[in-house]
């Protein structure tokens, strides 16, 4: 098989095993896990983008996620209490009027658009502020940080507005489906299974073109592609609001298939678990971002049932050893064999394709203001 | 106006734990470009220090620990940047990452150690009471604090103009490779830069003590906000860092005094982007002509 052929094959492969292998082999609950991995997954897509093709180490994407997660919560939230009446939580805590923020959201239309546009522009508006300062890097890292840090805080503070640190849950009425039947469950699955689909052809497609070839270009060197006379500002600006729009789309896939949308999903912790997940995929390719969404969460569900404990040593040294030993995570070590494998059977010297070279560059003006 | 007074005290307790915490940082982040995300964790070391050492000196336990928990939670550092920091000097991202990890680490560790429910410090005896000032009770251990992070910032800077190794650590930040050059072993002043700025958050943990309970996550709840004091006080600028923690220290008392606790952290937040706009790389810049 030629390298061409490569990358098309292997996507037909996976697709095949989601849509096909998975719903026959999986029961229900299982396969309901495997749609809340994927909906990580897009997520983790989103930041492949801004951090490992734009080095844009985004510490707050459970930001966007929740702003998606919430404008589709509030929909459900709403649909459910029927025309007229207030979401069960904002009765407890003695709200009498729907607040105004909410009145939008009796429209599904308006909810779906908003938990793609309000996230993406949420990103603009802080790319555009920081980004044209030439404020990156670690500063722009921990400014994201501080983002998810005040967005919770916020949201466990106003309870009647948000429902506080329980957030939004208990949907009786998905779209005119029950979300505990295994039907729906089903549906689900495959729309989350589409859309990562989807949005990976999206940001394959934009990494191929000229943006994204800037994009790149941005992360290893920002000056020298000011002095060519782009705006590197835009480029991020741009990458950053697609990331958070993948983010946010998570968040409106994660509300039906798990239930509940809390703080407790988007703070700094979760959010800073994404990049984890990304780290060990691998950050420099999308598919391993994709890939660690998934595997990354898998493994949390499943040691963390058993030992609490063990898991966050096991998380905390897996990481500390894929970003010592292996910056490529695992896309970065599959490549490497199938490198090492060519060149055995061919017996040519190094591959004709180059190595993504680390963000090293880009990351070095950080250090001296 | 009496409303406004009465803030105060209030707002400079929360700016001298602020500054305390940060002050560490500007070490480690201003300094070497280093963003240790375990400082959080480092703090919590020094907690658990004044916690054990609780045992043997009763109520005392938080004047002794001062020393004992720099140098612990410095030793920690020195073993952190000895094992793994070293080697990622220019990649701050990469860094910020692994020091994650250690801190995830570090906290099931003490989880494991200490149990998951919080702990109490008992404050000494001599700290019980307060001062009334501006029609607003001022807790002596709050004062205790603010005068904690007057002598801290009053060392370190001392430390960086008036010693030798201060100095070389200065010239080692503002050019590296000239520093080199001049025949100072920048190794050995990154080791040890970063065992005193990890040593502070060892004070600034049992300053923490005579706040509240402490716990495996005491870390998590400062660092956020540290981190912010350093950005907008500039890298590696001590005077930065000091105003940048009274600044954002009486924003946020006062900021929780007109709207709520909630709010208050959101406007932290805008301010600090706000005050970006005008000086991107905060309040006082190191002038370098080198091109990134």
């Amino acid at each position: 098989m030629t390298a061409r052929m490569r990358g098309p094959a292997l996507f037909t492969a996976v697709a095949l095993l989601v849509l096909v292998v998975a719903p026959a082999v999986l029961d229900p609950f299982r396969l309901g896990l495997l749609a809340k991995y994927l909906c990580f997954a897009i997520a983790a897509l989103g930041i492949g983008l801004a951090w490992g093709q734009g080095g844009m180490l985004t510490l707050g994407q459970g930001v966007f996620f929740g702003l998606g997660g919430y404008s589709m919560a509030m929909y459900l939230k709403l649909h459910d209490a029927g025309p007229g009446n207030l979401p069960d939580f904002m009765v407890w805590s003695g709200v009498e009027r729907l607040p105004l923020l909410w009145k939008p959201f009796t429209s599904p239309v308006f909810a779906i658009a908003a938990a793609v546009v309000v996230p993406a522009a949420a990103a603009a508006l802080l790319g555009l502020l920081v980004f044209r300062q030439r404020v990156r890097g670690a500063y722009f890292a921990i400014l994201s940080q501080a983002l998810a840090a005040a967005f919770t805080i916020w949201l466990v503070g106003q309870q009647g507005l948000t429902g506080g640190t329980n957030g939004l849950t208990h949907f009786y009425d998905v779209f005119g489906r029950d979300p505990e039947t295994d039907g729906a469950k089903r549906i689900f699955y495959f729309v989350v299974a589409v859309v990562l689909g989807a949005l990976y052809l999206l940001a394959r497609q934009l990494m191929k073109s000229r943006f994204g070839r800037l994009l790149v270009a941005v992360r290893d060197g920002e000056d020298r592609v000011r002095f060519l006379g782009y705006n590197p500002a835009t480029v991020k600006t741009v990458a950053f609001a697609v990331s958070a729009a993948m983010a946010g789309i998570a968040g409106a896939l994660y509300v039906p298939v798990v239930g509940i949308i809390s703080p407790s999903l988007l703070g700094v912790v979760p959010s800073i678990e994404l990049v984890v997940a990304v780290a060990i995929g691998g950050r420099f390719s999308l598919a391993g971002a994709a890939l660690g969404g998934v595997l990354l969460n898998w493994a949390h569900t499943t040691f963390s049932e058993q030992y609490p404990s063990g898991w966050v040593y096991l998380q905390g040294l897996m990481f500390i050893l894929v970003i010592m030993v292996a910056p490529g995570g695992v896309a970065g070590a599959a490549r490497w064999a199938a490198e090492a494998i060519g060149r055995r059977r061919t017996g040519r010297g190094p591959s004709s394709v180059p190595e993504p070279a680390g963000p090293t560059h880009g990351q070095k003006e950080v250090a001296a203001p | 106006m009496e409303a406004l007074l009465s803030q105060l005290p209030i707002g400079l307790s929360i700016a001298a734990v602020l500054m305390l915490v940060a002050l560490g940082l500007t070490f480690t982040f201003g300094q070497m470009g280093v963003i240790n995300m375990a400082h959080g964790e480092f703090m919590m070391a020094g907690a658990y220090t004044a916690y054990v050492l609780q045992d043997w000196t009763g109520r005392e336990a938080v004047l002794a620990a001062l020393p004992v928990a720099f140098a612990v939670a410095g030793a920690m550092g020195l073993v952190l940047e000895r094992a793994a920091v070293r080697r990622f000097y220019g990649r701050p991202l990469d860094t910020l990452l692994l020091t994650w990890g250690v801190s995830l680490v570090l906290q099931q560790l003490a989880r494991d150690i200490f149990g998951a429910p919080n702990v109490q410090v008992r404050a000494p005896g001599w700290l019980d009471g307060g001062v009334r000032m501006f029609g607003s009770q001022l807790p002596y251990t709050r004062l205790f604090i603010i005068v904690l992070a007057a002598v801290s910032a009053l060392a370190i800077w001392a430390y960086q103009n008036r010693t030798r190794q201060g100095r070389r650590m200065r010239s080692v930040m503002q050019n590296r490779q000239l520093a080199a050059c001049s025949g100072i072993d920048t190794g050995r002043v990154d080791q040890l830069t970063f065992f005193i700025g990890s040593g502070l958050a060892g004070v600034a943990g049992v300053a923490l003590t005579l706040i509240g309970p402490i716990g495996p996550n005491l870390g998590t709840y400062y660092i956020v906000d540290a981190f912010l004091v350093v950005v907008a006080g500039g890298l590696g600028r001590l005077r930065g860092a000091v105003i940048a923690a009274l600044a954002l220290g009486l924003l946020d008392s006062y900021a929780e005094f007109w709207t709520d606790a909630s709010l208050a952290k959101v406007i932290g937040f805008a301010a600090i982007v706000v005050f970006l706009q005008a000086r991107p790389q905060g309040l006082f810049v190191l002038r370098s002509r080198a091109l990134t």
